[in-house]
């Protein structure tokens, strides 16, 4: 093809020029838009050695069938080198059913680790000391109720929390908007995700109580800048709602952290994480008075992007990963996951997890991207596009400003439709040729077969034996007491975590748990938008 | 003129990924297809139920998650239970291939996996189902 003919975009579709110079630069004022590393607004990363100081974490979700199969994960991960955990659970468990639930039919253990009681949070962290680890958990709707499992086993092993050093995603909003896993209708919801900023605020310091998250908006099809701007939009609802709660900005906006995408666009998504911390440095600032600086950092996990894995010619995948990875650590992540090659068929095998931890490692130790801070700060190109995605993402935010807020919002089906409309023209652009996915699209061949893991529904056997053996032995009375005393917290204005903990240790199961909530709050039907 | 197709795209199970279900449904609107989605976490029987109120001739079922060997049979022996054996049932997601041909040997007339074009869906749909 002539390159005359041809569309220079970025993957999410911004018109790149032929050239950049500083012509397109005039607008730049470098203290007030960049700053230098470690210092206000950040846009150049949040510390001064960045790097050098500490790497990133190599955090690999991970977790599988029982909890006693995902520990054994969990052991060798730590074993290969690998710096942090980071817990999935199944979708029953995301969901708030017990194994045996009719709803959990099939479903248990298939993409995540069962946890139905505290008895199986102990087993997830047999033997690795929780004081040591950090812990990160992908857990929304019943986010309270597993924390208050983790908090409990933390305890067991003789841990004060305040030297817990880990977070909880518990991002309903983007639920909602994107991953469509909830419980609970919006208002009880972040009800409870404030009950624990404010839990949090007060008994664990070094906690994250909240991963405010792009990625799964992202997964879900969106733009680079709707990725941005929902995601910070997101962040200043619940900053709102802590502070109705009467919290302090400065007493919890520094445990407040983010997670975003990296996806395959090299330099549009280094320019994402350089203005996201830039917009929220000034949002913190100018919005809410915060005059703490730590406040005013935003820190960052990054996954690389789940939805750019080709089930054709999966080694590929391999190499794609390698990059995302690149961009998110030129972007200046404080903790990262990179997926495994056989993520388009399941759940990854130890092999393949294993080469996406080496990954991480050849990029730290071999490759020099970081040695520096913002090695690519001052490249035209990069320093226009940061300009131009902040601009892009701050108009989004007003917008949903103007609509009354993200809740408004979501119940318009205003970033839905949004969404929808993006990823359907992303997916037209592959159909026709337009974009490139190799080994898709075009350069196919025959594909080289990769060993997978399997599993079957001997976890959902074990998990409900084990259930059924723990209903036994627990006292019944003591269940239904602190269930009782739980729903009248919730339908109060009391914060509810005092009452989780005290269900957790009595052995009330999530589902009995969460059934008691959803008697309360009732549950969430959202209306489709196409 | 005859009368177009009608589909109803369902989306089974627990998993809120509903990004695949959705350019499904608009891609067969776009090319002139009657769509209907369930919305998420449907029942095999509330799939079925919809699948005989709206009258269609095509039920297409979006899994993600895994739990398809769960649930594709139950849809398929609720819909020889109803007579509706006439109605074609397709399955998308990811399916690794020896469900995919256990599947089909069941009954399902086509499993598409990731990669799989829309175009050929829509035209594995339209050679499948009689003019009417």
């Amino acid at each position: 093809m002539k390159t005359a003919e041809r569309q220079f975009t970025t993957i999410s579709g911004v018109p790149i020029e032929s050239v950049y110079g500083p012509e397109h630069l005039r607008a730049l004022d470098p203290l007030h838009d960049l700053g230098s590393p470690g210092e206000f607004p950040y846009t150049r990363g949040i510390h001064r050695d960045m790097y050098r100081g500490k790497l990133w974490t190599m955090r690999q979700f991970s977790g599988f069938a029982t909890p006693e199969e995902t520990n054994r994960r969990y052991h060798y991960l730590l074993a290969q080198g690998q710096t942090g955990l980071s817990v999935a659970f199944d979708l029953p468990t995301l969901m708030g059913y017990d194994a045996g639930h009719p709803l959990s039919e099939g479903e248990v253990g298939k993409c995540g680790a069962s946890v139905c009681s505290l008895e199986d949070m102990e087993i997830l962290f047999r033997g690795i000391p929780l004081g040591d680890v950090t812990v990160s958990m992908t857990i929304n709707s019943p986010a309270p109720v597993l924390w208050a499992m983790y908090l409990a086993v933390a305890q067991q092993q003789g841990v004060d929390w305040s030297r817990l050093s880990g977070t909880i995603q518990n991002d309903i909003l983007k639920e909602y908007i994107a991953q469509k896993e909830y419980i609970f209708p919006p208002r009880p919801s972040m009800r409870l995700v404030t009950d624990t900023i404010e839990f949090g605020a007060r008994h664990t310091p070094r906690f994250n109580p909240i991963s405010i998250s792009g990625y799964h908006i992202r997964e879900a099809g969106s733009t680079a800048v709707q990725e941005l701007a929902f995601t910070l939009r997101d962040g200043i609802e619940y900053v709102d709602w802590a502070i109705e709660r009467g919290l302090a900005i400065d007493d919890f906006a520094p445990r407040l952290s983010f997670f975003f995408n990296a996806h395959s666009d090299f330099f549009e998504e280094i320019a994402k994480y350089r203005a996201a911390r830039k917009i929220w440095a000034y949002t913190m600032r100018d919005r809410y008075g915060a005059k703490s600086e730590r406040s005013t950092k935003l820190r960052f996990h990054a996954q690389t992007a789940g939805c750019s894995l080709t089930w054709q010619q999966p080694y590929n995948n391999v190499v794609r990963t390698a990059l995302q990875a690149m961009a998110a650590v030129m972007g200046g992540a404080q903790s990262l996951h990179t997926n495994s090659l056989d993520e388009a068929y399941a759940l990854p095998g130890e092999h393949a997890v294993t080469i996406a931890l080496r990954t991480q490692q050849v990029l730290a130790y071999e490759s020099g991207v970081a040695s520096a801070p913002d090695p690519l700060g001052g490249s035209y190109f990069l320093e226009k596009l940061t300009l131009e995605s902040e601009a892009a993402a701050n108009q989004y935010i007003r917008r949903i400003d103007e609509m009354g807020g993200m809740i408004a919002a979501i119940e318009a089906g205003f970033p839905q439709t949004e969404i929808a409309a993006a990823s359907y023209r992303y997916q037209k652009e592959v159909e026709s040729g337009e974009r490139t996915i190799v080994g898709v699209n075009r350069f196919q061949s025959d594909d080289q077969p990769i060993e997978l893991l399997q599993v079957d529904e001997s976890s959902a056997q074990h998990q409900e034996r084990k259930l059924a053996a723990l209903r036994q032995r627990r006292s019944q009375n003591e269940v239904q007491k602190t269930l009782d005393a739980l729903k009248r917290a919730a339908e109060g204005t009391e914060n509810t975590m005092p009452y989780l903990l005290d269900a957790v240790r009595a052995y009330a199961t999530l589902g009995e748990i969460c059934d008691a909530l959803r008697a309360v709050f009732g549950t969430y039907t959202e209306t489709t938008h196409l | 003129m005859s009368r177009p197709i009608r589909v109803l795209v369902a989306k089974p199970g627990l998993d809120g990924h509903d990004r695949g279900a959705k350019i499904i449904a608009r891609a067969l609107r776009d090319a002139g297809m009657e769509v209907i989605y369930t919305g998420l976490r449907q029942t095999p029987d509330m799939i079925v139920n919809a699948a005989l109120q709206e009258d269609v001739q095509v039920i297409g079922l979006s899994i993600l998650s895994g739990a398809h060997n769960a649930i594709v049979p139950r849809v398929l022996e609720l819909l020889r239970e109803k007579g509706m054996t006439d109605v074609m049932l397709v399955v998308g997601g990811i399916i690794p291939d020896e469900d995919a041909e256990s599947l089909k040997q069941q009954g399902v007339a086509a499993v598409f996996q990731p990669g799989a074009s829309l175009d050929s869906i829509v035209t594995f749909i339209r050679s499948g189902v009689p003019v009417v």
